[in-house]
């Protein structure tokens, strides 16, 4: 914003811009390094529902280093100011990176299990699905399929309506958690 | 070294003298190390007088306040000073007894989840799992308390744990990764506020509490003064500039002066330094200063654009970024007279809507004539503690304060029974100077107890309660917006404060004639000892000028 103002005492007030719009319209996600100690996510969780913000889907796991985890959660950039969500993050002590991933740099995945009704015919395409969707079956009963998909959200979103009409009993989605790409850390 | 004694040791080496607090099973190890550890203690009669008493030490001296209190509703108590702290960035530590560790989650005796209850209003906390990471919790409890943008930190002792015996090292530097406060401001960005500053026709400084947190108040004064700038004050920022002045507009906001709001709709150009642009300030936010464009200065980087967007955004220490832009503005010789215009749109409004309040005819004692007697019998130089209401307000309108921290109330949270704790607090960070409570007879029964404090204490607050009966601001709201049914706000003419302060070991005055209030006023002040005055004023007077919630600034009343 500084480097458009010209040199000298002259600035017409009209010429300060805001900053883009808060709200993105798009759906964020974001990758947050957080000390490995009691009460973090009860911290992060707080600060969010405290705030207004709703999580989407939240994963968190260990990192490489045992001091250290690693929280990924989706926020809707349509409904919360983005930046508000992480400058908030930011201010908690144990709270060590925040990365708001691009999409286009992102490699995403999430992975769900569908629990499936397949008796008599449905059987078999519920099995061509999984095969099409590069899905593992992973238990099997004389009434039902359990399948694993991993993928994109769009994509198990993809499969859930394929095989919904098949009969779901239930679906388990672990929330997506994402890398950067290229040689860069996330 | 048993792990208490090291707490003792720990706040000593934080250079606390003081703390208040109130001991129970779950803090009977630390009361222990506290019988001969060196520190004053200061015994209060709830855990909230402690707690706001902490607050009031700080805010009166700068320094981190401490509270004590035992595990459960010891702890329970202490939720309203910890959230009154959060809203208003007081640095505070507060060091609350747990169950033994073996204990937790088992809903045992006097057993809450302390840290977890005050998990929203915390800047942050600690619950202790290892005795020996006592030391290092209490140096960075500390830390976190008093840099950046302040705020309350709670260490959480489970009982057993503070008994164990530890080699107590002292600390000498803390390691916070995820805690780096940006302090210095962006050069470009500073140079670009001189700028606009420089351009500006209806410029206005619009300073809050974080001026007073930072002691920034001179920088700020220069910044004002580098040119003829008009200059306005939160509640919480009363004193960053010296009142009265030529360029002083008076408080804003919902019972701000009409100048100072008017100014602030009128502007091109809004400089806030330290300020959040609270729901009190702005009234309507989609009408609050239309015309304007805005520098932000603020420490809290997630302040900046949260309820209006900042064209100008700089993130750090008041302190340092004023001395810089002071230095930036001058360099840029602006036009003096270019606000010629301004200043005369400005008088203006002086001229045709100065505060001000019809006094009586006869002896009754208006409530903003008593601020005005407070003024006169203290010279203004008293510090002057504050509940939360109508009397609050006044203050803030009729009492003009000459420095920082002369100036203690509730702004954030608005709580009622501050005034009497936070009070002692500043009495015993500044034992040299008057300290007067300026008291609503609704707010002062909250904390009444802490009168026990004051005199066994031997801490001489003077109490000014302004009595009008009732629970007064609420009173207003009813009769103004509510069709005058004045549900739950008649306190009654009890308790007798006189008979109530002398049972207490306290003197208690009574004035009702305002021809004698001044007199009371200096005779509280000069008498030993903790005095109540209790002042009987106008029963229904409505603080004005006032911006309806939820109004903007050009439709104030009264």
């Amino acid at each position: 914003m500084g480097e458009d103002i010209a040199p000298g005492a002259v600035l017409d007030l009209d010429e300060l811009r805001l900053p883009a719009s808060r709200h993105t319209g798009r759906r964020h996600i974001l990758s947050i390094l957080v000390e490995n100690k009691p009460g973090v996510l009860a911290r992060i969780a707080g600060l969010f529902s405290r705030r207004g913000f709703n999580i989407d889907t939240l994963a968190v796991g260990p990192t490489d280093d045992g001091r250290i985890s690693r929280i990924t959660l989706t926020v809707d950039g349509a409904r919360h100011p983005i930046d508000q969500v992480t400058k908030q993050l930011h201010k908690l002590v144990n709270v060590l990176k925040i990365r708001d991933l691009e999409p286009s740099e992102t490699a995403a995945r999430e992975l769900a299990l569908f629990k499936l009704a397949a008796e008599g015919e449905a059987r078999g395409q519920i099995l061509q699905f999984a095969e099409i969707f590069r899905g593992n079956v992973i238990d099997v009963s004389k009434r039902s399929l359990t399948v694993e998909v991993t993928g994109t959200d769009d994509k198990i979103e993809a499969f859930e309506e394929l095989v919904r009409p098949y009969g779901l009993i239930e679906m388990v989605r672990t929330g997506e958690i994402a890398v950067a790409r290229g040689r860069s850390t996330t | 070294m048993r792990a208490v004694d090291a707490i003792v040791e720990c706040l000593k080496a934080e250079g606390v003298d003081t703390v208040f607090g109130l001991p129970g099973g779950a803090n009977l190890p630390t009361y222990d190390a506290l019988y001969d550890g060196g520190l004053r203690h200061v015994l209060c009669r709830h855990e909230a007088g402690a707690g706001h008493a902490a607050e009031g030490y700080a805010k009166a001296s700068g320094r981190v306040g401490v509270a004590l209190a035992t595990s459960g509703p010891g702890a329970t108590n202490l939720v309203t000073p910890i959230a009154d702290a959060m809203l208003d960035s007081v640095p505070t530590v507060f060091i609350t007894g747990q169950v033994r560790s073996d204990l937790i989650g088992t809903d045992g005796f006097q057993e809450a989840d302390t840290t977890g209850i005050t998990l929203p209003v915390v800047k942050h906390s600690i619950l202790i799992q290892d005795p020996r990471d006592i030391p290092k919790a209490i140096s960075e409890a500390f830390h976190i308390a008093s840099t950046g943008r302040p705020g309350p930190v709670l260490i959480d002792v489970p009982q057993d744990l503070s008994r164990a015996d530890i080699d107590y090292e002292p600390v000498d530097s803390v390691s916070l990764p995820g805690y780096q406060p940006t302090l210095e401001g962006n050069a470009k960005q500073i140079k670009l506020a001189a700028k606009a500053l420089a351009n500006a026709r209806r410029p206005v400084i619009y300073a809050g509490g974080g001026v007073v947190n930072a002691n920034a108040s001179k920088e700020l004064t220069e910044l004002c003064l580098s040119d003829r700038f008009p200059v306005t004050c939160t509640v919480m920022g009363l004193g960053a500039f010296p009142a009265p002045h030529d360029q002083w507009l008076g408080m804003l906001g919902m019972h701000g002066t009409r100048s100072a709001n008017y100014a602030m709709d009128e502007a091109d150009l809004i400089c806030a330094i330290g300020a959040r642009f609270d729901d009190r300030i702005t009234g309507k936010l989609s009408e609050f200063a239309p015309r304007a464009k805005f520098i932000h200065i603020d420490v809290d980087p997630a302040e900046i654009s949260k309820n209006v967007p900042a064209h100008i955004p700089i993130v750090g220490d008041a302190k340092r970024i004023l001395t810089k832009l002071v230095r930036e503005y001058r360099a840029l010789g602006a036009e003096r007279s270019r606000l010629d215009g301004w200043w005369e749109r400005i008088a203006g409004w002086r001229e045709k809507h100065p505060l001000g309040y019809e006094d009586s005819e006869d002896s009754e004692i208006k409530p903003q004539y008593m601020i005005e007697a407070m003024y006169e019998a203290t010279g203004g130089e008293a510090i002057v503690t504050s509940d939360v209401g109508q009397h609050q307000m006044w203050c803030a309108q009729y009492y003009d304060f000459p420095e920082p921290r002369r100036w203690i109330n509730s702004g954030g949270l608005g709580t009622m029974g501050f005034g009497l704790p936070s009070a002692m607090g500043a009495q015993v960070a500044c034992p040299d100077q008057t300290v007067v409570c300026l008291a609503g007879d609704g707010s002062l029964q909250m904390n009444i107890q802490e009168l026990a404090t004051c005199v066994t204490e031997n801490i001489p607050v003077k109490i000014f309660l302004m009595n009008n009966f009732y629970l007064g601001m609420v009173r207003q709201w009813q009769e103004l917006f509510w069709d005058r049914r004045y549900s739950g706000v008649d306190m009654g003419r009890v308790p007798d404060w006189v008979k109530l302060a002398e049972a207490y070991g306290a003197s208690g005055m009574r004035a009702t004639d305002k021809g004698e209030l001044v007199d009371v006023m200096k005779t509280a002040l000069t008498t030993d000892g903790p005095v109540l005055v209790d002042v009987q004023v106008t029963k229904e007077e409505n603080c004005y000028p006032m911006i309806p919630a939820g109004k903007a600034a050009r439709d104030m009343v009264g």
